[in-house]
């Protein structure tokens, strides 16, 4: 228990070189005590790095740092011996992921919020940059402070080294790599700037933007080229402090935060645009996209923290209760594993933790779950060490390196080894002192009383239980603090029984002591150690069952599969044909599928390779197109500025969304996915197909022209503000200017531009054109806009009024360009000739009105009137439950307006790839196109209607007799995870440690709007919203 | 027979460019007599009757059948050759008329400060002007409950028929029900994956024990409410427990609005203590306990077909089939249409969901007309086309749960003919003329 003090001794004459180290600025109020603390352990099994295992072996450490480790090393004259005999020792852990010694930081809310006001810079004083969330300039050296208890918490599990960072903001300065002795900072600290750091969690910042997943990509991309423009001076800028210390630490390994499969791969992207390879802090679900994980080659720091079993003792709480929570609880222990099997290099990190001492736990099911030792010992020692570059000095147990190792009582993964204690810089920290002898065994114990002397046979086992035997057995307690011993047994039974008492002090292998028997009498006691137990080799490694785990589906949500679905060659027979052409509809018409695309549209058709379907009685149509939703997003809106051209929607998809699969069920192909209405220059749009199970890359509709959000009206204006609005704009006058102003800025962009490409077309042979980035400041935001002057990106514009339909028109007019699709457009039919006039197109509800303002004019005719006078008009949902009766919507019009059938079918096929520029690829049935297509009951505009197979790119995503072997699927996963849940709680295993539950936890669904209409969707949706704002909170 | 071609062309073409629905009018009382023939007449109790005649006699259906002679008096025909004849439908359960525009906080008349209102009462509120009535009876919606929603007892509900001059001439069933806004019984969100917690502003301790607390403070009440009622006299008087009368003598039934299933189990407990006929509004897990629903004879008002499946893991069409599964359980349910953004016009298109789902379409149409009616206590009045109840009517062009075909030419509330403009006919025959197209 002594603690060897290390003050940088300057006494050390034999040893020149230290001597020169050892000087100290810091005064001595004393009398000074330096020591070489010069020990050498002798006997050990030394296991210095994960490949090497030395038997018999010593180390020998002196001044903090081993100055032998192996066989063969002599033992100096001057050291302290201590026989390791049966002990192993290894190379102590490093945590690269701890924010240890760093201050608290003070969190509050900030983002976006509809109700609440806007902060548009940062508040934070001094030269720094503009955005709060952007902390590049914090030295995590310079804050750092020891904090034992900490430390303790983290030596306890093996830890001696960890690299700790403030984990606050999306750039969050460098990290500190520090040892966990209790020493002064000066002397703890190994390397002062070892990383930089990086999230998309906005943390402690005020500041609105950014408030979505999105707006944190695109922060991070526009704060690498503002970082390279700053590194010329712009004299505009003046002293940007942020940016310099940015400029500074790119150097440094780069640490990004992300915390989730999707999220390490929006990470990752990033780093690639920029020349980074990050090291990605990973989440727990990785391994349900492991090949994905593997393709970034990146290094991956991995939190243990698996979740609680659920409490499964309510069938009404379990009703709520997701298959995907449930599978991620059996398979979260699996993540290193899956890690390690795809050869991705990690590290393992305490940090998640809700209490780090769940750490080694963890750590076994993690190699109970797949994990080999070996590459658990390098994820905490050597991984780390190499990346941060300090494995000259951490790691492993090499001469020269600090004497930072554990003293363990076994393996020290298993089960029943403790760490006895934990040396960091050569200070000796005990963990579990009490363990280094075991003292279990039998004893011969005599005790003296006035009565006369007694002895025993004293048998001391396991759990604290002890046994006295002289003429009878009398069964007891123990217990044993590494000292001080106490006995105790029990004579009689019920009321009557009486305890004697005995507490002392071990010295080894002799322990002496007083007792009190129970009557009373005092006596004294010795007890001499004789044999230890004969350990029952078997009882304590009881086979395990073997686990039996679920499988990974594609995604990983209720209906995901176990393999992604095949592309297969399909004949549609007799069924009638909506062509969406101008062929009309065909009655008994086949339709041949073939690699993805219609091949063949005719009657008798024949193809021996393919797979028939009967239309007989069915109608086949082209699938459905949805020009306006909000499925499959991490985010929607950023509402922190009103102009967000910069941001994009394709950074953060989500194919793990269930409404994928539901809109499928409704006939749904493809989905335009767009920013939401929060500000009147939204955010980049993104088209995708419906490719359920595909990853968030392949959900992309490739090669489809880019397109943009832009909105109108209340929700830019903040009409339903509840505090006040206090963000540019708050009138319809002033949305006007918003897109004046953006395009005016966009213009003068591209003129400096042009200007510099026109001065480099001047040059002389050799002479060098200057890089344009270096005078004018590449900007996200007016680059987007710049396309959509140079017509390279479109607009679809949320609209209502007259009014501001007009004025979005005039706006365009004047710059150059179209507004290619009016979207809402509920008061389209007032101006639909001048919409006409200005070419654009109109998606539409059919039947939405009069939940605000500026729809109490909407009319369900609308569609119908602005077809007939002439402009290419869809039916969009903006709604997830809304997108699976698309068809019917559609069929409104019929009602309302009077529209052929034909022609209703088109706004939800034809027109809508039409107004996204896709109609060479989708939108009707035709050969050479793709193969999306839904074989529906009935008419498909008929309320009775119903998709039976809905095929993308001839691919059968949903077919309703799969549909309903699906749903029987996952009752009996649910039912197998339910009793294993059950089965945990009466057990404690496999999977589920004793008094890890928490209650059964329903599994909210975050359904994304445009924050513009009140169809609500269930008990279980939370507001988007309210998402948004705490997505980039706390993780 | 001359007759009738003129009221068929007055019932398409009642409105003109120059109209604003301000010069709408409800239609006048008619005593005489008023047939419907060769009709596909869709009772509403299930049973169809192909070219039918229906009868009705100073505002009551006097005859339905197919050998109805036809006198040669001045009397109103109106030959439905072709065309379905249907009930006309019942909104079982809105805020019509308390709830102009959501968003506006003053066209919102629809909740109260405070937990025990039963005093409030939805009746006096209805505003007889909300354009929003109109577009309903354009798709044959011609009676509505409209309740008062607030913090548990929120007040009293009543029917209304949907062609009116003023709140006294729509009533149709005064404070028939008392509402009761169950708290949440579901597990507050915890937050999942990386998500800490959701940031709702959730108030502190167990919100499931604070929710049956709440409903324990209700329960004393109904219990003083019943000891208030069996005195003869009150030296004070206290207006909330008088409001609560009629649940005792089940003059009123109690419309418990909740949703899981321990939240309907609450709602039997009130069955169980009180003796009180209670409907479940909502009930999107009904389908769930469909046997005890049915044991209690407890109905149900489905709010809204057009849903999404309340769990991830559910089947996918989960809300579409639900009526399907109730009507199997044999419970006496309504189908309602309570999205905000289309204002409830779409209530037959949910029917007809329902019946592309597992329900035949007559029971689909009985779920918006004669179960209904029934849960609202009028079905002495109203939700079948059957002798001796008030001619509420709808002639549709096709099959009206159906939107490709659900084209409404007439309605009649009893027996009044019921002119079908509405402000969205107005405003595009307004553009039509702009733009001079049909």
């Amino acid at each position: 228990m002594r603690k060897i003090q290390i003050l940088a001794g300057t006494l050390l004459l034999f040893m020149s070189t230290f001597l020169v180290q050892a000087q100290s600025t810091f005064p001595v109020n004393g009398v000074t005590d330096n020591r070489e603390g010069c020990y050498a352990f002798t006997n050990a099994i030394l296991v210095k790095d994960a490949q090497t295992t030395i038997p018999n072996a010593t180390l020998v450490i002196r001044d903090g740092k081993i100055v032998g480790a192996g066989t063969g090393v002599a033992i100096p004259k001057d050291a302290v011996v201590i026989d390791c005999k049966g002990k192993f020792i290894y190379p102590s852990f490093i945590d690269i992921y701890s924010d240890y010694g760093m201050p608290a930081s003070q969190r509050a809310a900030g983002g976006f919020n509809f109700g609440g006001p806007s902060q548009m810079t940062n508040n934070q004083k001094g030269a720094y940059g503009w955005n709060q969330a952007i902390h590049a300039d914090v030295d995590a050296s310079r804050i750092f402070t020891v904090d034992d208890a900490k430390a303790k918490s983290l030596r306890d599990l093996g830890f001696g080294t960890v690299l700790s960072h403030q984990k606050d903001g999306i750039a969050r300065g460098t990290g500190v790599v520090a040892t966990l002795a209790n020493e002064k900072e000066n002397m703890v600290i190994v390397k002062d700037k070892a990383s930089a750091h990086y999230s998309l969690n906005r943390g402690t910042s005020t500041q609105s933007y950014p408030s979505s997943m999105m707006g944190s990509i695109t922060l991070l991309r526009q704060t690498y080229i503002d970082a390279n423009w700053y590194k010329n001076n712009p004299a505009a800028e003046g002293v940007n402090l942020t940016l310099k210390s940015w400029n500074e630490i790119q150097n440094l390994p780069q640490i990004f935060e992300a915390g989730d499969k999707w999220n390490d791969l929006r990470a990752d992207r990033i780093g690639d645009e920029f020349g980074v390879q990050y090291i990605i802090k990973a989440g727990q679900n990785e391994y349900q996209r492991i090949k994905e994980i593997q393709s970034t080659k990146a290094s991956y720091i991995l939190p243990l923290n698996f979740p609680a079993a659920m409490d499964v003792d309510d069938p009404a709480d379990l009703r709520f209760v997701g298959l995907d929570d449930m599978k991620h609880w059996e398979l979260a222990p699996t993540n290193a594993g899956a890690f390690e099997k795809a050869g991705i290099n990690f590290c393992l990190t305490t940090s998640d933790l809700a209490n780090v001492s769940e750490f080694t736990a963890n750590l076994r099911k993690a190699i109970e779950y797949g994990l080999s030792p070996a590459k658990a010992l390098e994820a905490l020692t050597k991984n780390p060490a190499t990346l941060l570059g300090v494995y000259d000095k951490v790691g492993s147990l090499e001469a020269g390196k600090l004497a930072n190792f554990v003293i363990t009582s076994g393996p020290i993964f298993a089960e029943k080894t403790v760490i006895l204690n934990n040396w960091v810089q050569g200070n000796k920290y005990a963990v579990k002192e009490e363990s280094w002898f075991d003292v279990k065994g039998t004893y011969k114990l005599t005790t003296t009383a006035a009565a006369g002397t007694k002895n025993y046979s004293l048998t001391l086992k396991d759990g604290g239980v002890a046994t006295f035997i002289d003429k009878d057995t009398l069964t007891g307690k123990y217990s044993f603090d590494g000292k001080m011993v106490k006995l105790s047994y029990t004579e009689g039974r019920g009321p009557r029984a009486v305890e004697t008492i005995l507490s002392g002090v071990s010295n080894g292998a002799t322990w002496s002591g007083s007792g009190r028997d129970g009557a009373g009498n005092n006596f004294t006691w010795m007890a001499s150690f004789d044999k230890g137990l004969v350990v029952n080799q078997d009882s304590s490694r009881q086979q395990r069952t073997p686990l039996q785990l679920g499988k990974v589906t594609y995604p990983f949500l209720a209906y995901g599969m176990d393999s992604l679905p095949k592309q297969e060659t399909i004949l549609i027979k007799n069924a009638t044909v909506w062509t969406s052409e101008k062929d009309g509809v065909l009655k008994g018409t086949d339709v041949l599928v073939k690699g993805g695309k219609i091949v063949q549209v005719g009657t008798n058709l024949s193809d021996a390779s393919a797979r028939v379907i009967d239309g007989t009685g069915k109608h086949l149509t082209a699938g459905i197109i949805d020009e306006h939703s909000h499925i499959a997003a991490a985010s929607i809106n950023e509402g922190g500025q009103s102009v967000t051209s910069e941001v994009r929607i394709g950074d953060n998809l989500n194919p793990d969304d269930i409404n994928i699969y539901r809109q499928l069920s409704g006939g749904v192909t493809t989905s335009h996915i767009l920013h939401g209405s929060a500000n009147t220059i939204g955010g980049q749009t993104q088209l995708i197909k419906l490719r359920w199970g595909a990853n968030d890359d392949d959900l992309k509709f490739k090669g489809s022209d880019p397109f943009i959000k832009f909105a109108l009206g209340e929700n830019v204006k903040r009409s339903s503000s509840s505090q006040g609005n206090n963000r540019f704009p708050d009138s319809r006058m002033g949305v006007e200017q918003v897109m004046v102003d953006a395009f005016t800025r966009a213009n003068d962009y591209q003129n400096a531009l042009k200007k510099i490409a026109e001065d480099a077309a001047k040059l002389k042979k050799g002479q060098v054109a200057p890089n344009p980035w270096n005078t004018v400041r590449r900007d996200l935001e007016l680059e987007a806009l710049v396309e959509i002057m140079n017509k390279k990106r479109f607009i679809t514009c949320h609209s209502y009024v007259q009014s501001e339909i007009n004025a979005a028109i005039k706006v365009a007019d004047r710059f150059g360009f179209t507004v290619n699709t009016f979207t809402h457009i509920l008061e389209g039919y007032k101006v639909a000739d001048k919409m006409k006039t200005h070419g654009a197109n109109a998606s539409t509800f059919s039947d939405w009105w009069n939940y605000k303002m500026e729809v109490l004019d909407a009319i369900p005719g609308n569609a119908a009137i602005m077809q007939k006078v002439g402009l290419n008009v869809a039916i969009n949902s903006d709604d997830a439950e809304m997108a699976r009766r698309l068809n019917q919507e559609a069929g409104k019009s019929v009602k309302y307006g009077g529209m052929s059938e034909e022609d209703a079918l088109k706004m939800v096929t034809i027109n809508p790839a039409k107004m996204l520029h896709v109609d060479d690829k989708v939108g009707s049935i035709k050969v050479g196109k793709d193969a999306d297509l839904v074989l529906w009951s009935d008419n498909p505009l008929s309320i009775y209607a119903k998709a039976e197979n809905t095929i993308v790119d001839g691919i059968v995503y949903f077919d309703r007799t799969k549909d309903a072997e699906m749903r029987k699927q996952i009752q009996a996963e649910k039912t197998r995870l339910i009793q294993k849940m059950a089965a945990a709680k009466r057990s404690g295993g496999p999977g589920g440690a004793p008094g890890n539950f928490q209650r059964a936890r329903p599994r909210f669904e975050v359904i994304l709007v445009c924050e513009d209409h009140y169809h609500q969707h269930g008990l279980l949706e939370v507001d988007a919203e309210d998402m948004e704002s705490n997505s980039t909170e706390n993780k | 027979m001359k007759k009738l071609l003129s009221y068929i062309l007055l019932g398409l073409f009642t409105f003109s460019a120059a109209m604003a629905q301000e010069t709408v009018y409800p239609g006048k009382e008619y005593k005489g007599l008023l047939f419907i023939t060769n009709a596909v007449i869709h009772v509403g109790n299930g049973q169809v009757i192909e070219k039918g005649t229906i009868k009705v006699n100073n505002g009551k259906i006097e005859q339905v059948g197919q050998n109805i002679a036809i006198p040669a008096d001045d009397v109103k025909v109106f030959d439905a050759k072709g065309k379905h004849v249907y009930p006309g439908l019942i909104l079982a359960s809105s805020q019509l008329g308390l709830m102009e525009v959501p968003t506006v906080r003053a066209t919102v008349d629809a909740s109260e400060l405070g937990d025990l209102n039963p005093n409030v009462r939805s009746i006096v509120a209805y505003n007889t002007d909300s354009k929003v009535i109109n577009t309903l009876r354009s798709n044959g919606i011609l009676l509505a409950g409209v309740y008062p929603d607030g913090s548990l007892l929120t007040g009293s509900s009543s029917v209304v028929q949907l062609d009116a001059w003023n709140w006294e001439d729509a009533a149709y069933a005064t404070d028939n029900g008392i509402y009761l806004n169950m708290p949440s019984l579901l597990t507050r969100r915890g937050g999942r994956g990386g998500f800490g917690g959701f940031g709702q502003q959730q108030p502190q301790g167990d919100p499931i024990k604070r929710a049956l607390d709440q409903l324990e403070v209700v329960k004393v009440f109904l219990r003083e409410a019943k000891a208030y009622a069996e005195a003869p006299t009150h030296t004070t008087t206290n207006l909330k427990l008088e409001a609560v009368k009629g649940l005792f003598t089940k003059k009123q039934k109690l419309f418990i609005t909740c949703n899981i299933v321990k939240e309907m189990l609450v709602a039997v407990d009130f069955v169980k203590e009180f003796g009180f006929d209670v409907v479940i509004v909502g009930g999107s897990d009904s389908y769930l306990i469909a046997d005890l629903l049915k044991q209690y004879n407890i109905p149900v008002i489905l709010g809204q077909m057009h849903s999404l499946p309340t769990m991830v893991d559910d089947d996918v069409d989960q809300p579409y089939k639900t009526p399907a599964i109730l009507q199997k359980a044999g419970v006496l349910f309504a189908i309602s249409d309570d999205d905000a953004n289309t204002r409830s016009r779409n209530l037959p298109f949910n029917a007809g969901t329902a019946a592309a789902y597992g329900l035949s379409k007559e029971e689909a149409l009985s779920a918006i007309t004669l179960n209904a009616a029934k849960i609202l206590g009028v079905a002495d009045k109203t939700g079948s086309i059957e002798v001796g109840k008030d001619a509420n009517i709808v002639i549709s062009e096709g099959d009206i749960l159906d939107m490709k075909s659900s084209i409404i030419t007439h309605a009649f509330i009893q027996g009044r003919t019921v002119d079908l403009t509405d402000k969205h006919k107005q405003l595009a025959e307004r553009y039509k003329y702009k733009y001079g197209i049909k």
